[in-house]
Formats: C-alpha cells, structure tokens, sequence
C-alpha cells in the first residue's frame, strides 16, 4: 500500500512503484479529469502539481510522488490562483472540445503562482508544451492575462 | 450552470426517470414514397429530420426544462448552440434548461451523424418547430385552465400570462396539462420573429460544459469507469490487411495485473468501420495491459499492403498527374489546346501528405453485456453507426444494443468510424464483465483512418494581360471509397465536390481530371477532407498566376470570380453539393467575392511591409459557407516564422451562435496551421513512421497567431439557408500561409509540410 496526499487528501493505494501517476489517480482512485494524451510526456494532457510544480503525470512513477504535495484539476479551485484560471476559461469560452484543458488550466496555474504578470514569451514557454488540437490557443492567452488582471477579458 | 448528466444515466428510459419527463409519447417520421421528389439537406440524411417536442423537450413540475441534444459534443459546442434554438422558440430561460444527452437511437432522434459541418445547417428550423410547438401547447394549456382563447395568453420567460386579467401560470405548473394536447401541425406553428429572439443570434461566449470541463469532471469515453471493469489495449496489424500468424503471450501473462490474452479476427477488406482485428491484452489497470502488450511476440502476416513505401507512391501520384488520360470529372472549352495556343502559361504541380486525426483523447469505449443486451459508453460522432456496427459484429439485433454518447475529446472525423466500439464490445463478449478498451497514442497513429495523400498538376494559360483563359487541374488521391468497396481508384463525387470540380471560376476553358489511385491503408474523413488538398493546390496557384503575370493576387481573384451569379452546383460538375438543394444553395460568387472584399478590407490588403513580412490571401466555398482569410507572417533572416495575425471573413448565413461559429473558425485556422507546418504521416514497409507527438507534431502555443479575426458576413435574415462553420477554415489556411509567406520571403512551397524549407539550404 503506498499513501500519497492529493488535493489536501491521504488517499491509498495498491500498484507497482513504477506504475504512472496518471493511471494511478485515473484507475486506482477514479479521479479521471487528469487525461491521458499520449505517455510520453509530449502533450501536457497529465499535467498534474507536486510541490506546487507542473508536472506530467504520466513520466511521473508512483514512487516519485510519494511524500510531495499532489494538486489535480479536480483541486486546484483551492488556490485563488486555480480558481481565477478556471473562471477565466469560463468567462471566455475557451474550451472546444475540453480534452485538453484540465492539463492547461494546470499548466496556466502554475505560471501564474511564478510569475503573476507574465509576457507573451513567458506564456509562450510555459504553454508550449500544451497540446490542444481544436486550436483554442488565442483564448487561452488572452484567459491568462485574464486571470492575471492583464486584459478585460474579450473573446 | 449545468451539470453534465454523468453517462450512466443517460439512456432513455433513465432519461424519463431523471427529469419527470410529461411530454413523453414520440412521434412516427415521415415516410417517402418512391415517387417524392429527390430529398435534400437534412431530409435526405439517414432517418432523416425528426422535431416533435415529445421526442426533445421535457418540463419537470419544478420548471425545469430537460432539452434532449441528438448530435455529438466534440468541441463545436453543439450541446449549447442547439438547446439555445429550442429554448428561445419555447421562451424557455435558459439558466433552467437541462441539456441531456441522446443515444444512439435515429428512429427516434432523427439522424445523429455529427460530420460534414451541418448540425446547425440541419436542425435550425427542427429546434425551433419543436421549441415552438411546445410554446404553443403551453400557451393552450393556460387558456383552457383560464377559460379564455388563446389569443389573449402569451409565454414569455419560462410562464405564460393572460394579458388582460394579468394572471401567469409557471411552464412547471402547465406541464402535465400541456402535455396531454396534441402537437401542433408544423403549419399551425407560429414561430418568433426575429426581433424577439433572446439567444438566437446573440453573442454569448456561455458554454453549458464549460464548468464542468474546467473542473475537471467532464466525462469523455475513456473515462467510463463501470463496477467489475477490466482495462485493455489491442496490438493491431501495423499493415492493412495483416494478419496474426504467430503469438506467444507467455511473458505478457507474468505481467502482474494482466488477466488474459486473446485474439480478435480481422475484418476482411474492405473493413468499413468494423475492426482491424489483432491481440487484445486485459488487464487490472490501463497501465498493466500496455505493460502486458509490449510483453507479447507476435509475428505478423502483412499481407499484399506490406511494401506500402510514401515516397515510391508519391512518385507513382506525380508520375499520374504528369500525363493526360485519367477520368475527366469537369470540362468545358478547350483547356489543353488553350493553354498552347496562350501567350502566357504556367503551371505547377503540389504535394499533400497523409495526415492523421491524433484526437487528444484517443479512441476508447467501454462495453458491458448483462442478459444478452449490450451498452456501450463511447465517443462517437456516429451512435447509430456504432450501434448497427456493434450489433453486426455480435449477431445481434439494433434493439439489443445501447450506445451512450459521452463528450468527445476531438472528433475530426476520427470517431465517425466506430471500429473501437466494436472492438470494446467483443472483449466485453469475451471476458463477461465490462471491458474499457483504450488506444494509445501510436495506435491512434498507426491504425487511424488517414487523410489521403495527393499529388496535383496545375497549368494555365493567360492572355497578353494576364487574364486566365484555360485552367487544367489533375487530382490523383486514393479515395474514402476504399473502406467500402474492393479497390476503387477514382474519387466519389463527394470528393470531387470538396474543391475539386466546383471551382467557380469564370474560365471558358477548363478541364479536371482525376487520374485512378489505389489505397494502400485505411483512408477516412479528416475535417474539411479534400478541400484541404484541393485549396491548397488551387489557391496556391491562382497567386502564383498573378505573381506570373505581375498582377494583385486580390484583383485577379476577383477577375476569376467574374462577374456576380449564381451557379447550380451540377454545372460544374459537382452533382453531390454538400447534399444540399442546388436551388437553395447555388454557389453564389457575389458571396465570395463579399468575403474577400472584407477580409482584405479589416487586412490592410496592399500595406506596405518591412522586409520578411507579408500577406496572403485565399478563398473558398464549402460546406455551402463562403470564406476568404488573409495571413500575416513575419519570417526572421533565419527563416523563423511567426504569424501575428489572421482575418477571417465568413458568409454562413445568418450566424445562430456567433461566438461559436468564431471559435471554430479560430481552431480550424490553427488546426490547419499546424498541418501545413508540421504534420505528415508517412509509411515505409506499409508502417506507419510516426507514433506520437514528437514526430507527428501539431500546432502548438509558441506558433499560434497572437490574433485572429473572424468578420462574420451580414445575413439576409434568418430565412435563408444556413453554411457550415466547423470545417471550412481548413481549405484557405494552408494556402493563405503559403501565400503569406511567398510575399514575405518570395520562396513558394508546393508540398505540405513546411518543416524546414524556409530554414535549410536549397
């Protein structure tokens, strides 16, 4: 049995040390708004926090996660960070399909926990390695400078 | 906000229990006699239209109003746009409107395929009769319990008022009653003018699953989860047509977690939407049965596809549309002798590459069979396909078999063809509790339905004014037909009609030709499919005719458009039309000249640019919408690319859901952007190169346009017949990129992808 503390939560479970975070939370514990994207850390589909840093669940083994503060989508409206990307998304109509969003708005929270103002560039390197195929990319800019006060928020 | 009903619940019968559903009794659809009149639009589609608010409308005693949605939410935001309809007709507050999901049931539902960009361009006026017709009952429900005629009552805003005495009854109070009178006949219904429509027409960026999906509790298919359920992964034939000769699954069982391993037979070709067969791997968790696979040694059978070879058929394509001799598909005037005889010619000939659909959520479903009845949780376009296909494979009738539409995490096309249905339904036959099969990401781009590949010759002539007076174009591509029927090797007018033939262009001298090509894998639709080769060929080379005559690009567009008229479809030789009424939806060039005129007007067509930028235009008609967009590029001394800005003009007539309609056109141009950048599928042994997103890359953040701006053309009312919004965008991109970029760099790229051609040395 391996404990790890999810969204403030001690949750147990039974799998090999090696197998991924993302089938973990997704199988073991039911908690399927991490998405699988491709399992090889290339779509950013799995971005998960440890430690308040982003992550891709799925190059992420269990045993890394043991010990380190584990935040989901499912809770990352903790943080009134979290919580304004997730409104800004809302606001904007950002998603198409939505596949890809749990791993944005993760991705898009942890930038802005760094860097509460950033640029163009920065958004440029922190997203870049999240893949979305219905192309909402200029929403998602615009719902980051959004939540970051940066733009009024027109679609 | 709504919830999203979790899937489980979402079949009828649940449906009923769910809500209170009152208006409960469905309606028989119309049956045509052979001698009716050809049908068109929405008609014409299997099971046709249905719109009896029995069938979508449900009002619960509290007031809640449950609005049955037929199609499949894959992004294009269907599950809002359509309710919206409905609910403004029935003056339903949408804030109490309940969206629920329908299965697969076209009987009932009417046809449920979501493709070809006409949710909307179909079920406008069926939401709006059902919307009406249950307003009207309302209203007549009221009057009786008043006593007074039904002149003098009015519904508005979710109750119905008696105008003189002033009394309201709520839509939760009337439900029962209202249910229990006769649907008024579609001629009786009296439907909202225009002026009064509260969401019809209004820019509103509300999505009813937006809350959910930015919470994480969306549910797509792979995230089905069932009691008892195992998890699997299928090692398929990489080639077409191969077979298992071999497997030994010792190893795979010492995986721990992995409980069996068996073998599903291939389809024959053609496969059609059934399965390509292969080794299927059960396991505890989604993690052990990959484990388990990559565990198997299997030894393969290619079978006659195994020296499938990109670059040898490439030449074998190009070697086709060198010569004259394949199936004239359009002619008029003499092109070849024209073109001789002409003081100026010019011709070039382009490349576009197999693409795959790479969904972010791979396909998956989920199956259970209890009792001879089976249910399957899937992300389909197509429900009723997956039904029929589900039950076929199983020997079983349609009425034992259940499918549950979750949300779709992309479509694209991909999930029309619902072999993974199948597939999830005979592991579930096999291991007699619910199975969950997933593809990984290099099964999706392994065995996908591919975009074809395609090779095309272009010529022109031109007078001493660099008028175009003769155009031959030759299309060799293996054709969609190829899953259906044994070795097809010409394009079906549903091809021929995405681009190819239905040029309206005033040439008098102009002939196509689609010389024969053979599939060598599967081929399937990939959003705005031929249109993405045939405009990209096509818009390439009407710039690079005017670049050859030393003429504006937009003003020699706007000579080729002629004169402003409408064309029936079947004089160009496209008898097909999006299967739509030539009379209703002629092609109209004053629309597309309309489009290019305001795009190029918000542009700033003609600026002057610093050196290393440029703009490039294109336009096109499909899916009956007419588009032009202009590109902006910035390209460094390096040959880096960059894209500040696109305009996109549209003319899809009157616009239901604008800001939707902007966001598929905003994601179709990026989309699009990425496949004439980086995507290309290419084979070698009759394999598949790629297998994930490393090698099959896709637009990411760093390339998207800081803007895009999409110029929604006027309407001439809400009478005239609605265009496709989701699909067309893919046709102009790549070309108006080429476009950009030849200005900025004067370096014109004839084959897709980019990839490096702007940065390596020639």
């Amino acid at each position: 049995m391996t404990t790890l503390q999810i969204n403030g939560n001690s949750m147990t479970v039974e799998a090999g040390d090696d197998t991924p975070l993302l089938w973990v939370l997704r199988d073991h514990l039911g908690m399927t708004g991490t998405k699988f994207g491709c399992g090889l850390a290339l779509c950013g589909a799995c971005t998960v926090h440890l430690d308040g840093q982003p992550v891709r669940a799925c190059q992420t083994p269990l045993s890394a996660a043991v010990g380190k503060k584990i935040i989901t989508i499912e809770g990352v409206a903790a943080t009134k960070t979290g919580k304004a990307v997730q409104e800004a998304w809302v606001k904007l109509g950002v998603p198409q399909c939505g596949y890809c969003q749990a791993g944005q708005i993760m991705s898009a929270t942890a930038l802005l926990e760094q860097k509460p103002k950033p640029t163009d560039a920065d958004i440029d390197a922190a997203m870049s390695g999240n893949l979305c195929r219905c192309g909402t990319y200029t929403r998602i800019r615009s719902a980051i400078k959004t939540a970051a006060g940066l733009e009024g928020g027109a679609a | 906000m709504n919830a999203f009903v979790p899937h489980g619940h979402l079949t009828r019968r649940n449906v009923l229990g769910l809500t209170g559903l009152v208006l409960s009794v469905g309606l028989p659809g119309f049956a045509l006699g052979a001698d009716e009149p050809q049908k068109f639009g929405g008609d014409a589609m299997p099971h046709g239209i249905q719109d009896s608010p029995r069938t979508f409308v449900a009002i619960a005693p509290d007031g809640t109003v449950s609005i049955v949605v037929n199609r499949s939410e894959m992004g294009q935001g269907v599950r809002t746009s359509l309710p919206k309809v409905l609910a403004d007709e029935l003056e339903a507050d949408f804030k109490r409107v309940k969206v629920v999901q329908a299965p697969g049931d076209e009987e009932k539902y009417g046809n449920q395929d979501t493709d070809g960009s006409r949710s909307m361009r179909h079920w406008f006026m069926p939401m709006r009769r059902c919307g009406a017709a249950a307003r009207q009952m309302l209203e007549l429900a009221a009057a009786q319990a008043w006593g007074v005629p039904v002149g003098e009552v009015q519904a508005a805003n979710h109750a119905v008022t008696h105008k003189p005495s002033g009394k309201t009854l709520t839509y939760g109070a009337l439900a029962e009653a209202a249910a229990k009178l006769e649907v008024p006949a579609r001629d009786k219904l009296k439907l909202k003018d225009a002026k009064d429509f509260k969401y019809i027409g209004k820019q509103d960026s509300l999505l009813v699953d937006a809350e959910v999906i930015v919470t994480g509790k969306s549910q797509y298919g792979i995230d089905t989860r069932l009691p008892g359920m195992l998890y699997a992964v299928i090692a398929r034939p990489a080639v077409l047509g191969g077979k298992v000769k071999s497997v030994d699954a010792a190893d795979a069982m010492k995986v721990p977690g992995v409980v069996k391993v068996f073998q599903i037979d291939p389809t024959p070709a053609p496969s059609e939407f059934q399965p390509l067969g292969g080794v299927v791997v059960v396991a505890k968790d989604t993690w052990a049965a990959i484990k388990g696979r990559e565990a198997l040694k299997i030894v393969w059978d290619d079978g006659p596809h195994g020296s499938y070879d990109s670059v040898a058929f490439r030449k074998e394509l190009e070697a086709a549309v060198a010569k004259p001799g394949g199936k004239v598909v359009r002619n008029q005037g003499d092109a070849e002798g024209a073109i001789a005889k002409a003081p100026k010619k010019f011709s070039a000939n382009y490349y576009v590459p197999h693409l795959a659909h790479a969904t972010m959520e791979p396909p998956a479903a989920t199956a259970r069979i209890v009792d001879g009845k089976v249910e399957v949780w899937t992300s389909t376009q197509s429900p009723q396909a997956a039904r029929e296909r589900v039950a076929k494979r199983l020997g079983l009738g349609a009425d034992k078999v259940t499918v549950n539409v979750t949300l779709l995490g992309g479509g694209f096309g991909r999930k029309s063809k619902p072999d993974f249905a199948v597939e999830a339904a005979l592991a579930a036959r096999e291991m007699g509790v619910p199975v969950k099969v997933t593809w990984t990401r290099d099964d999706d781009l392994h065995n996908d339905y591919f975009h074809t590949v395609t090779a095309q010759h272009l010529a022109a002539g031109m007078d001493a004014k660099g008028k175009v007076t003769a155009w031959l174009q030759r299309a060799a591509e293996p054709t969609i037909l190829s899953i259906f029927m044994p070795d097809p090797k010409q394009m079906a007018p549903f091809e021929l009609g995405l681009g190819l033939v239905n040029l309206p262009y005033d040439i008098p001298n102009l002939r196509i030709e689609n010389p024969a090509a053979e599939a060598h894998t599967r081929i399937g639709w990939l959003r705005s499919v031929n249109n993405i080769q045939h405009q990209f060929a096509a818009q390439s080379f009407v710039a690079e005719l005017a670049h050859a005559a030393k003429r504006d690009h937009r003003e020699l567009l706007l000579e080729l458009l002629g004169p402003d008229r409408k064309i029936a479809p079947p004089q160009m030789g496209d008898d097909w039309n999006h299967g739509e009424s030539p009379t209703l939806y002629p092609v109209d060039t004053g629309r597309l000249r309309g489009c290019v005129e305001r795009v190029t007007k918000e542009a700033g067509w003609g600026r002057k640019l610093p050196k290393g930028q440029g703009l490039g235009l294109a336009a096109n008609y499909s899916f009956v919408t007419y588009m032009a967009i202009v590109v902006e590029v910035k390209v460094s001394a390096k040959g880096e690319l960059s894209i500040p800005r696109i305009d996109v003009a549209v003319d899809c007539g009157p616009a239901i859901n604008p800001d939707r309609i902007r966001s598929q056109v905003e994601g179709a141009c990026i989309m699009g952007l990425g496949h004439a950048l980086y995507s290309e599928i290419t084979f070698k042994n009759g394999r598949v190169e790629q297998s994930n997103y490393h090698d099959y890359e896709i637009a990411r953040m760093n390339i998207a346009p800081k803007k895009i701006v999409v110029h929604i053309m006027p309407s001439s009312g809400y009478d005239q017949p609605l265009g496709g919004v989701g699909e067309p965008a893919l046709g102009p991109i790549a070309p108006a990129l080429m476009n950009a970029i030849f200005a900025a760099t004067g370096k014109r790229i004839r084959q897709l992808p980019l990839k490096d051609q702007l940065t390596k040395k020639a």
